[in-house]
């Protein structure tokens, strides 16, 4: 199945601030892409668009076919999970707190969780190792595990699109990467179709199928990591100098920054 | 799962059983005490005091105290703050205007029993306008901009009622002051029957919001990812919770602390599951305001203490100790 998630022309944004203009990509089922950019670029922007935080001013996005801008919120939900930046600190116990992505499946008038239900919130922490912290708290989590008991709570969700703001911004690099083999195999074992928003551009070039490049709010390159991770497009959206090199066993590319001092005494 | 739903059943079942033994308390205790057998006799005077006027006033102090809770409840769920009460928002502030200015004018002179609760109410339901107005911004509402209006308009409504009280005789001043200080005392037996069921309606409603509300723990954007309208919810529930507020400061006056201080302990005991959040506040606020009415009556017997002056001290100095206990909790652990 070709044009899974497909985005024509959009442009959404906040006013006379800052928008963004005619953003178009599509992405196949099971695809997992990575949006980069510099700060400032429409990254977030362009979530809350997709998430429908934002209005979509112009253009079309639409999910397996179906138009997501006119999508009701709970079918949505079921559709759809987003993993934010900032994880949640409550004082409720992980399982609570994973069964919460159930909400959208839940009928207005039942008051308990079903059989299902917490199958599915069991499985799913199972999947992403946090089965063992059921019943301690949100608040009494590392950072890393507070992310992926988030991740659990969006998988619950059963989406077919999962929506991730820089999961693994402040995070060491043993859950930086637990983290992204575990996104990773959501994409091709499950078939969920991810669009992630990171940083980290080695960590981009690893695991992504797909990047988007966003610069000033518009698409500067799409492609497969090789395409877009070139130290002139570097160069260009970060105006910074880099080296790129290709990883020797991935043969993905890898970028290194190269510091002011041995610049001037290499003389480039 | 199930460790869950047992633990709140016997929540539920502890809780019942201890408003219970306080409704019956609070019947029997007073300026004269009376015993169960005096009871079996329908012409005593024991029994008239038990039927005319404990009653009434035990089944005030449950609904009332079940509402004020639970009004602090679904606050604090709307505003995500912990210190949100009816009394932040300048809702009792408003309704105590009303009243101040229907007791300065000799309204409830000239229009009967009914003028001083309705001209609370119709105070607390002009805050509630004026709070939610001034909150609309863009088209949406903006919950700080909410809370902190809802702060100003409280102070601009106790100012405006301190200048009411400058002016106004000892007599009208003595009135003020004594409904500002709350009571329970209601010989109307139709306001405490409006009181009984608004609370109960009350807590009807909000659990209908049971699911929303558990989402909104999350904050607004991520209950939305959740497939919840939550400007809808918000705003549903902010009107629930005002004209139960409203209800309340026009019958009884002003009673701080209880939506304050129930459903803090409420959370810490059973969890912010709003499932059982919800009715835990509503009966925890029951069960206090029925004590605190024990406490008032008993006291200084025969007079009686102004029943926001016991839920002032009590609750406060129980959430203190409370919030000491759980700080040693957390370290030790």
């Amino acid at each position: 199945m070709t044009d899974y998630l497909s985005l024509q022309n959009i442009s959404c944004g906040y006013g006379t601030m800052f928008n963004l203009k005619d953003i178009s990509f599509s992405l196949d089922k099971g695809v997992f892409a990575g949006i980069i950019g510099p700060n400032g670029s429409g990254k977030t922007t362009l979530f809350r668009g997709i998430s429908g935080e934002l209005s979509i001013k112009t253009g079309s996005i639409s999910l397996n076919k179906n138009d997501l801008k006119t999508m009701p919120p709970k079918e949505k939900a079921c559709n759809l999970a987003i993993v934010t930046q900032f994880t949640d600190t409550m004082d409720i116990t992980v399982e609570d707190y994973v069964l919460m992505g159930r909400l959208p499946y839940r009928n207005k008038y039942r008051f308990f969780e079903t059989k299902e239900d917490i199958e599915l919130a069991n499985k799913y922490m199972k999947l992403t190792d946090v089965f063992k912290l059921k019943h301690k708290h949100m608040s009494q989590l590392s950072g890393g595990e507070q992310q992926l008991a988030s991740i659990a709570k969006a998988l619950t969700q059963e989406p077919n699109l999962l929506l991730l703001d820089e999961p693994t911004s402040h995070l060491d690099i043993t859950h930086q990467i637990q983290i992204l083999n575990l996104i990773q195999s959501l994409s091709s074992d499950l078939g969920i179709t991810v669009l992630m928003i990171i940083h980290d551009l080695n960590l981009a070039g690893e695991y992504c199928d797909r990047l988007i490049m966003m610069n000033n709010g518009q698409i500067h390159i799409k492609g497969i990591p090789e395409e877009v991770l070139t130290y002139n497009v570097i160069e260009d959206v970060y105006k910074t100098i880099v080296i790129t090199q290709i990883n020797p066993l991935s043969k993905k590319p890898v970028i290194f920054p190269v510091s002011e001092k041995t610049l001037k005494k290499n003389r480039i | 799962m199930k460790n869950k739903y047992q633990s709140w059943i016997l929540f539920l079942f502890i809780s019942i059983i201890l408003v219970l033994v306080a409704f019956t308390i609070s019947l029997l205790i007073g300026g004269v005490d009376i015993f169960a057998k005096s009871l079996l006799d329908n012409n005593s005077i024991e029994n008239d005091i038990v039927t005319k006027i404990r009653i009434p006033r035990a089944i005030l102090a449950f609904s009332i105290g079940g509402a004020l809770s639970l009004t602090g409840a679904l606050l604090q769920g709307i505003y995500r703050n912990p210190l949100v009460e009816p009394y932040t928002l300048g809702i009792s502030g408003g309704a105590a205007f009303g009243v101040a200015v229907c007791i300065v004018l000799g309204l409830h002179l000239s229009l009967g029993i009914f003028a001083l609760p309705l001209s609370g109410f119709s105070g607390s339901l002009i805050t509630i306008f004026l709070v939610y107005f001034l909150s609309i911004k863009n088209g949406g509402i903006n919950i700080n901009r909410m809370l902190l209006i809802g702060v100003m308009i409280s102070f601009v409504a106790s100012s405006l009622m301190m200048f009411l009280m400058s002016i106004s005789s000892t007599e009208d001043l003595h009135s003020i002051v004594f409904w500002i200080m709350g009571s329970l005392d209601e010989p109307n037996t139709s306001l405490v029957r409006i009181m009984l069921l608004s609370s109960i309606a009350g807590l009807i409603i909000s659990y209908f919001f049971a699911r929303p509300l558990n989402a909104l723990r999350l904050g607004e954007t991520k209950a939305q990812h959740l497939g919840i309208n939550s400007t809808v919810t918000i705003r549903i529930l902010f009107i629930t919770a005002s004209l139960l507020t409203g209800v309340c400061v026009s019958v009884a006056g002003i009673i701080g602390f209880v939506g304050l201080v129930i459903p803090h302990i409420i959370r810490l005991v059973i969890g912010s599951d709003y499932r059982i959040f919800l009715i835990g506040s509503y009966l925890g606020g029951s069960f206090f305001l029925l004590i605190s009415d024990i406490i008032a009556r008993t006291v200084i017997s025969p007079n009686e203490l102004p029943i926001g002056v016991i839920t002032g001290i009590v609750g406060g100095v129980v959430f203190i100790i409370v919030l000491g206990k759980v700080k040693l909790k957390s370290k030790t652990a």
